[in-house]
């Protein structure tokens, strides 16, 4: 039977942060283990911050990342500044990790366009954050066919969740880069819920990584809450594709610790068993425990760097909160490369409403 | 040495590509059947041969696709002209054309862009199986940041086309397959674009404004001569870019005639005629002698090869809709 073709799983710390078999060499440098945890405490931290500033009405809807840290971290730092993010929704870990500054991603969140105008040196071909599910593999593969083209040693990372496996624009864009082996990753993250409906209902597949197999390119599962797992495949993954040897599929295990976004409530449709079981697998303690045993990290050092983090976040709200209200012509401006004579009476209009709106332009 | 021969809008059209591909090494084509084969009304042929693989792809045989890696190409700076087969074949890219092409510029404050060009042929009349003859660029022009040009001869196919290609913003360019073939005009093959946001004037009159574009120009045409006969001189725009349409010469024009008859294919409910319509009233109606008229294909779906002809609009209807214009308000 074609579907008991075995899929790779990769997990190298158990819940208890101990190595379950052995690491891989670059586990011997501690500044880039301090670093995942670091980025993966502030990631937490942030996206907590997030959600309070919606619920306090500071921000619109919000896409929490809480139990994903390890897998944005992880392909954040395993891509080059030459690489590109393709990137989805829930990706705050990964764009944070690419350089996108906090106060940028609030803006986005917050219905300010400025925030995917960011400047970041490390991120400046990267794609803002895409809502319709699915479409940008097929931008992934576009970009990855812009550097086959031009012969660019350059890779497109693509991101998604399990409930757009399902859809045309993933099948498609697999079926592509596997014939045009294109310099392409696909990182699902697979939460197992994609909004209320559970992954057994998104597909029969036994893992979203067969559904590679099919493309004719290699598919593997890691265990989305381990770092090292993520970091080691994905960064295998990425090289593969630099050395003009294809793409690959990375599902990544993982689980959606939060609801589905701020407006969502996940009490109605999950149980709170399930919920309390999958908050033992999460990645950030996981970590912390192996560091521990390395004797990399103590009490002190994490109350030290909730403090600087608490700082660092503080000081991207306030910048935030103080950003100056943009011009509404900004929507017209923006639209071509140069405005049509045409559209010039339409953008006057529209400064007039929002001048009529006065300072609740925004509300 | 620049081509003198006459030819036909589909090797107009490919006059264009190859002048493209030569002159920015940034251009590259996309899609169906457009490598070896040449695309199946020949639009790419020699393109493969020239440029070679890396520039002229054959894709997998998925629309949703083809739109979905223009964006990303041109999201990287390259210009990729993507062909889909028919018109009715559009729909799957709708998607990426809504939600990204029109809009990457706009959501990303100008950090990137999309100059991409999606050809693909419109209208009916060719006997084509269903699904071939569809004349739907009304959704495309209703969408903001999607330019929408329709050629209607040789020379403006060349034109636009370079236009379009070299136009920073994403552009669908809709080739009426009515004409690709039964026209021949002397096109120079000299590199030059045409204007992306001006009307055509194709004929000058004094009485009457006939508002057209694509293949339907051909009976709007046939229609002014026959008036002329009967001593109504007809003045006859073609539109060819339809967004951003050029407001200021259809109301030249029509300020001049005082009467207005608009011919397309595409359904009548809000069609781009109901625009052309609608900008006319707002802004001459105290100087209209008749109201505006259309001539248009019916909301009905585009019958099968053997009835849709009745669908399109022929030259007596366009004729009619001009005498009553003429009778006006005296009628």
């Amino acid at each position: 039977m074609p579907l008991s073709v075995p899929i790779s799983y990769t997990r190298y710390l158990d819940d208890h942060g101990q190595p379950s078999g052995e690491l891989p060499g670059w586990v011997d440098d501690p500044q880039l283990l301090l670093d995942f945890h670091r980025q993966m405490t502030l990631v937490r931290a942030f996206d907590q911050k997030c959600v309070a500033l919606q619920r306090t009405g500071q921000i619109g809807t919000y896409a929490s990342t809480l139990g994903q840290e390890a897998i944005g971290t992880a392909l954040g730092r395993a891509m080059t500044e030459a690489d590109v993010l393709i990137p989805y929704y829930r990706d705050t870990a990964t764009q944070l990790q690419r350089g996108v500054a906090m106060q940028d991603i609030l803006a986005y969140w917050g219905g300010d366009e400025r925030g995917s105008a960011w400047t970041a040196p490390g991120a400046l071909e990267d794609f803002p954050i895409c809502v319709p599910i699915a479409t940008q593999a097929c931008h992934a593969c576009g970009v990855a066919s812009a550097f086959r083209i031009r012969q660019q040693p350059r890779v497109a990372v693509t991101t998604c969740g399990d409930g757009a496996t399902s859809k045309g624009d993933f099948l498609e864009s697999l079926n592509l880069a596997g014939v045009w082996q294109l310099p392409v990753v696909f990182v699902v993250n697979n939460n197992q819920w994609a909004i209320s409906v559970p992954r057994s209902l998104q597909s029969a597949a036994p893992t979203l990584a067969h559904k590679a197999l099919a493309a004719g390119i290699p598919g593997e599962q890691v265990d989305g809450n381990d770092v090292l797992a993520v970091y080691d495949r994905i960064s295998i993954a990425i090289e593969r594709a630099r050395a003009g040897k294809g793409p690959t599929l990375v599902e990544c295990v993982t689980y959606r610790l939060g609801d589905h976004t701020t407006s969502d409530d996940a009490s109605r449709y999950r149980d709170a068993d399930e919920l309390s079981e999958a908050w033992k697998h999460e990645p950030i303690g996981r970590l912390q425990r192996f560091l521990h045993g390395q004797g990399l990290w103590d009490e002190e050092k994490e109350q030290q760097l909730q403090r600087d983090l608490g700082e660092r976040i503080n000081a991207a709200v306030e910048a935030f909160r103080s950003l100056p209200e943009a011009d509404p012509g900004a929507a017209f401006d923006h639209l071509f490369a140069e405005l049509p004579e045409r559209y010039r009476q339409q953008r006057d209009e529209l400064l007039i409403r929002a001048a009529a709106l006065g300072g609740s332009a925004h509300g | 040495m620049a081509e003198r021969k006459p030819v036909c809008m589909v090797e107009a059209i490919n006059l264009a590509l190859h002048r493209a591909m030569a002159d920015d090494p940034d251009v590259v084509v996309l899609g169906e059947d457009v490598g070896p084969n040449g695309g199946v009304f020949r639009a790419t042929v020699g393109l493969h041969e020239r440029f070679g693989f890396r520039r002229v792809m054959d894709t997998p045989l998925a629309e949703t696709l083809i739109t979905g890696i223009a964006v990303g190409m041109a999201a990287q700076g390259l210009k990729p002209v993507a062909e889909i087969q028919f018109m009715g074949f559009i729909y799957a890219g709708m998607e990426h054309l809504v939600s990204h092409a029109s809009r990457l510029r706009s959501r990303t404050r100008g950090r990137l862009s999309c100059p991409m060009v999606m050809r693909t042929p419109h209208g009916g009349g060719i006997h084509a199986p269903e699904h071939h003859g569809e004349s739907t660029e009304a959704l495309l022009a209703h969408v903001p940041g999607l330019r929408v040009v329709v050629p209607s001869s040789p020379r403006r196919a060349y034109g636009l086309l370079l236009a379009a290609i070299a136009d920073p913003d994403p552009v669908i360019f809709l080739e009426p397959s009515r004409l690709y073939r039964s026209v021949q005009q002397v096109v120079e093959d000299d590199g030059q674009a045409l204007p992306l946001d001006t009307c055509f004037t194709l004929r000058e009159g004094k009485d009457l404004t006939l508002v057209s574009w694509g293949a339907a120009l051909k009976e709007t045409l046939e229609a002014a001569s026959r008036l002329a006969e009967e001593g109504i001189d007809c003045e006859v725009i073609d539109v060819a870019t339809l967004k951003p349409l050029d407001g200021d010469t259809i109301l030249a024009s029509v300020g001049k005639t005082g009467r207005c008859v608009i011919v397309h294919e595409a359904a009548r409910s809000y069609g781009p005629g109901a625009e052309i319509a609608a900008l006319v009233q707002e802004q001459l109606f105290y100087s209209l002698h008749a109201p505006v008229q259309r001539v248009t294909g019916f909301d009905c779906v585009i019958p099968y090869a053997r009835q849709e002809m009745a669908y399109l609009p022929d030259v007596d209807s366009i004729c009619e809709a001009g005498r009553q214009t003429m009778r006006g308000n005296d009628q």
